[in-house]
């Protein structure tokens, strides 16, 4: 698929008084034309340095950005903003001109890019159909709910028909039932318009909810990059695992020296009950560490760590028995003694 | 009382007074307008950063800030008879008054201007919009009510300078009540003076309040 944003070997430094702060490490990052592709990570960890980067809103120190094959950097003033205008941008606060009606607010980016103000008004009432919200064209911002705030922003987004959408944090200030929504607008945007969607958050469901893939990024770097599917079902990353299995990290050092394995389940095998059958047909009885099924765009995975016997013999009689199954199982060292 | 002849010197001065305010805030608002635009604009973290510009700008307005009215007025006598042809009466006022006004302005303008959220600004750059566009569609419409505010303040300054004046021969209320009032003791043509001062001062207050709160679309209800 066509590369619509890559990004080589990027860093950002901010130089204070007496401090500098490496907030990018060297960032290399393809988003391919049509993905939703979430960035996640700890706050701090330089996620919204990066998106930023995206459309120079920050210059990086070093390193390229290349929008369809075009260096922002090699662009001047003029050429930066008339490719801004494809790149369009939401924010965890929405940040709607208070002053404006709804309606106005929506004819901004139009009036940037010079169109008339009929024609404007317009596409701004089309735009705000598809985002729903006909009927409060003439309401101003400080009248909306948080949710609605964010519909705007989405619909003023799209008024110049933009190729990328940045969504910084979009969700980060809505309430779980709201971000459903705004996810599920996100995602009706990215199938019928075929934008490309980056998704900046520090939520695992936001990922799990819509994006195709994802890059997780730690301290400036990014740990781990892939579908969504492979990222959550084999996390490699400490980054990554610490994710996924939100924060209880810590818990498996506590079980050094045990034998662990984990597997994964996709939804067709989660009907037979293949943990009580394996008990059954080896003799033996297993630990039950952890069971977390998660929801993957609309695919259930379920992935168990278990903690095997102590007798080799019968710990490699499960293993095998779960592998004949079409179990992926992944033993884990770390936490072996 | 005041009989007829004080009346109509009073109604007279009275229209002096508020003639010399409204052109001398114009003429402040033609300078400090620009001049805090360009403070926000040029200032470390601004749209163009520039720091020579800010740091002589910032300076000279600083400068002409920390001068007392009444020696700038003075000072400056070389320069207003150069612009209007005397040293005195409403006219030679409004030259100082506008001078003195316009760093003041300028600092309204700008701490008017720092309130717009920096996300909207950033909103605004990343849809492309140019330099111009963020000052005149972001910054300055989404100040519009607090420049409002800042204009109040700036013409009950400038008249409260206006009746300084009258020291000097400047016309106005302020000259009638240092003239007539003080100088003569008539205490009630300068009580009259004083009152139609705070009468102008409250009805200019309120007109600003009003102003400001019926074009502030972030309060609801």
């Amino acid at each position: 698929m066509e590369t619509i944003i890559q990004v080589k070997d990027v860093t950002k430094t901010f130089v204070g008084k007496d401090n500098q702060v490496e907030a990018l490490k060297g960032i290399n990052l393809d988003i391919h034309k049509g993905e939703i592709y979430g960035i996640i990570g700890m706050s701090g960890a330089g996620k919204s340095t990066l998106v930023r980067c995206l459309n120079f809103l920050e210059r990086p120190t070093t390193g390229t950005v290349l929008i369809e094959g075009k260096d922002l950097a090699s662009l001047k003033e003029g050429e930066l903003r008339k490719t801004r205008t494809e790149i369009a941008m939401i924010f965890q606060h929405f940040n709607l001109l208070m002053q404006r009606t709804v309606l106005d607010n929506i004819c901004f980016p139009l009036e940037i890019t010079g169109s008339s103000k009929r024609d404007a008004r317009k596409r701004a009432k089309e735009l705000l159909e598809i985002v729903g919200l006909s009927e409060k064209a003439k309401a101003y911002p400080a009248q909306l709910s948080g949710g609605q705030k964010q519909r705007v922003a989405i619909a003023r987004a799209l008024a110049n028909n933009p190729k990328i959408l940045l969504c910084d944090e979009a969700t980060s200030a809505l309430d779980p039932t709201t971000t459903k929504s705004i996810l599920a607008l996100l995602k009706e945007i990215n199938e019928k318009y075929g934008i490309t969607i980056v998704i900046i958050t520090h939520e695992m469901a936001v990922v799990q909810e819509i994006c195709t893939h994802v890059a997780i990024i730690d301290s400036g770097s990014l740990a781990e990059t892939g579908t969504v599917e492979e990222v959550f079902s084999r996390p490699k990353s400490d980054a990554a695992k610490k994710l996924v299995f939100q924060g209880d990290g810590n818990r498996y050092e506590e079980m050094q020296g045990k034998r662990c394995i984990r597997i994964v389940f996709k939804s067709n095998s989660s009907f037979e009950p293949v943990i009580a059958n394996m008990v059954l047909a080896c003799k033996a009885p297993v630990n039950i560490l952890l069971a977390d099924t998660k929801d993957i765009g609309g695919v259930a995975h379920g992935q168990m760590i278990l903690q095997l016997p102590e007798e080799t013999v019968v710990a490699e009689k499960m293993i095998q028995y779960l592998k004949e199954r079409n179990l992926e199982v992944e033993e884990l060292k770390n936490y072996v003694g | 009382m005041l009989d007829s002849k004080w009346i109509s010197l009073l109604l007279d001065n009275t229209w002096i007074s508020i003639y010399m305010t409204l052109i001398s805030t114009l003429i402040a608002y033609a300078i400090g307008l620009p001049l805090g635009v360009i403070l926000v604009v040029t200032a470390p973290g601004g749209l163009r950063p520039s720091k020579t510009l800010y740091k002589i700008l910032d300076f000279v307005v600083n400068i002409v800030r920390s001068v007392p009215f009444l020696i700038l007025l003075i000072t400056i006598m070389p320069l207003t008879k150069l612009i209007v042809g005397k040293s005195y009466g409403p006219a030679a006022t409004i030259v100082p008054l506008a001078l003195a006004a316009a760093p003041f302005v300028a600092r309204l303008v700008e701490s008017s201007l720092l309130e717009v959220d920096h996300g909207v600004i950033e909103a605004a750059q990343s849809m492309g919009a140019g330099l111009f566009t963020i000052i005149f569609k972001v910054l300055l419409a989404e100040a519009r009510t607090s420049l409002i505010v800042g204009a109040t303040i700036a013409l009950g300054t400038i008249l409260g300078y206006s009746a300084m004046a009258g020291v000097v021969g400047g016309g106005g209320l302020g000259n009638i009540a240092i003239q007539y009032g003080y100088y003569r003791n008539q205490l009630n043509v300068m009580y009259a003076a004083v009152i139609i001062l705070v009468m102008i001062v409250q009805v200019l207050q309120i007109i600003g309040t009003r102003l400001s709160k019926k074009l502030d679309k972030r309060i609801t209800g």
